[in-house]
């Protein structure tokens, strides 16, 4: 890159980006497809660095779950299979902690989108209130 | 692990610091000085002989050169890999190579911890991940109990059959006196406990204790002419496909399928050849999903395998004889006791626990969550031959 060009985003910025935009993004690996989630500069399938963003249909399944109980209560923890192609830990916002089951479809919004919906703010949020949750896809408005 | 490294080098002096809940004051360096005190003692060879330091720490980002500075030793090869509770499992094979390779000729790998004393916080250089961190996982046992939900869902596992793992890990603990839970504890006890990260509850997690331990490593030639009865490496095998939960590719399967068969290919051995079994178990899923992997039942019949006593004095197998990080100890990371038992299983000086005859042990490292896998096989002389 040439000093007087505008920078790039750094893969991590890019995908905040997208999230204060109300989008799940992730990337695409050119040469061999691979969808790439967290974001980095590599493919870690086949090495290049050839990934373009994309955004995600925010649809998926849920893997695996927890239910994390503490003296503040309990809160569900999961990793959810996105139909992308992608992997990632979030939670399952809507149901009780211990009724989100492997299998579920779920559907991304943000924590954003949440406190417009139901105004309460969950906890282990980021600064900016732009945390990738799911909701059980049949409750989304 | 090369073939030629088989029978190469042998473990000479085990030992424990102390154990439990140490004197108070007491840090992870003294620990790691009790220890090696004890293992060089045990080996019959001088601290001043030890030319090779390995160590990994919670406490310190440059462990290794603390630890020789503590202990008085100018080593001319020094490896603090840390990959978590695997690392001392790994420094063993480490070792072996190096003093093949001429690097060093007595090397001394130790590790130390005072968690209990420190307020039982999971003391971690580790920092969290930024794309788990938000979802407030409670690290590493939500990671595991993701991983159970998982193996529950896949293969019918169920509580009843994890609760049995901590119940055989009492069980062995109660014929070692060196253990630091020895209270009976059933099935209903275990489910009956606290739920911590669903479905894993706080008797199906590894112990906090205060604890450190060594190990003494030298040439298979230079162990013929000690006083101790070596144990010989046989074959080992490292490896490690993620770092954090929402990067393993299958939750149902580790790293230990390569670790396990790398490690049995180097010794010419099968798991029908295993005579004790010594596994990390951080959480009463680890022994189920490591001897699936390992090649001592099939996928998805960990269950089955370990329930009812299957793992207990008694059972099919005998695993994790002293009691395991469930009820022997667990000082933040576990993975030198495994060596360490394994080692006196062999040289037959575990008494009430003492599995007869036992010929070859299998040690398995973990670390990180179910992250790095380390084994490594273990035998007697007359197993070497
Ligand atoms: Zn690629």
């Amino acid at each position: 890159m040439n000093s007087h060009e505008a920078p790039e985003l750094s893969p991590a910025l890019a995908h905040r980006a997208g999230l204060s935009r109300g989008e799940l993004r992730y990337q695409r690996c050119a040469p061999c497809s691979a969808a790439v989630f967290p974001p980095r500069t590599l493919c870690p399938d086949c090495g290049s660095l050839s990934l373009s963003w994309q955004r995600s249909t925010g649809i998926g399944t849920v893997y695996a779950t927890t239910v994390v109980r503490g003296r503040d209560g309990a809160h569900n923890v999961v990793l959810v299979d996105l139909d992308d192609g992608f992997r990632m830990m979030s939670r399952v916002e809507g149901p009780a902690p211990e009724d989100v089951a492997i299998g579920d479809r779920v559907r991304f919004r943000t924590t954003a989108d949440a406190e417009t919906a139901d105004g309460d703010t969950p906890d282990g949020e980021t600064a900016d209130g732009n945390t990738a949750v799911f909701v059980p896809e049949e409750d989304v408005r | 692990m090369t073939q030629s490294l088989r029978g190469r080098a042998a473990v000479v002096g085990v030992a424990e610091s102390d154990l439990g809940e140490v004197a108070p004051g007491l840090t992870h360096l003294d620990l790691i000085g009790q220890a090696t005190a004890r293992a060089l003692a045990d080996a019959g060879i001088a601290k001043s002989e030890v030319d090779g330091l390995f160590t990994a720490s919670s406490y310190l980002p440059m462990a290794a050169m603390d630890t020789a500075e503590y202990l008085g030793i100018r080593p001319r090869h020094l490896d603090g890999t840390n990959i978590g509770g695997s690392s001392f499992v790994s420094h063993l094979l480490h070792a072996a190579a190096a003093i093949e390779q001429g690097l060093c000729s007595t090397a001394l790998i130790v590790y130390g911890s005072t968690q209990r004393s420190d307020g039982g916080r999971l003391i971690s250089p580790t920092r969290p991940d930024p794309y788990e961190e938000p979802y407030g996982p409670r690290y590493p046992l939500s990671m595991y109990a993701l991983a159970t939900s998982r193996h529950m869902y896949e293969y019918g596992t169920t509580r009843e059959q994890l609760a049995d793992v901590a119940v055989a890990a009492r069980a062995w603990a109660q014929l070692n006196p060196a253990a630091f839970e020895r209270k009976p504890l059933t099935r209903e006890d275990v489910l009956g406990s606290r739920m911590i990260s669903d479905p894993l509850t706080v008797r199906d997690c590894c112990l906090v204790t205060d604890g450190g331990g060594a190990l003494v490593v030298t040439s298979a030639e230079r162990a013929r002419d000690l006083a101790s009865e070596p144990a010989y490496l046989l074959g080992g095998g490292e490896a490690t496909w993620h770092r954090n939960i929402s990067r393993m590719p299958d939750l149902t399967l580790t790293a230990a399928t390569e670790s396990g068969r790398r490690a049995f290919e180097t010794a010419g051995l099968t798991p029908a050849d295993v005579d004790v079994v010594e596994l990390y178990d951080a959480f009463t899923i680890n022994p189920v999903l490591f001897l699936e992997d390992l090649g001592f039942c099939a996928k998805g019949e960990g269950g089955p395998f370990v329930a009812d006593g299957g793992i207990a004095p008694g059972g099919r197998l005998p695993v994790n004889t002293n009691g395991g990080g469930l009820s022997y100890g667990h000082p933040g990371m576990y993975g030198i006791f495994t060596v360490i038992e394994a080692v006196r299983q062999l040289r037959g000086d575990c008494d009430e626990r003492q599995v007869d005859g036992a010929r070859v042990a299998l040690a398995h490292g973990n670390g990180g969550v179910l992250s790095s896998q380390v084994t490594a096989l273990l035998g007697t002389a007359d197993a070497l031959n």
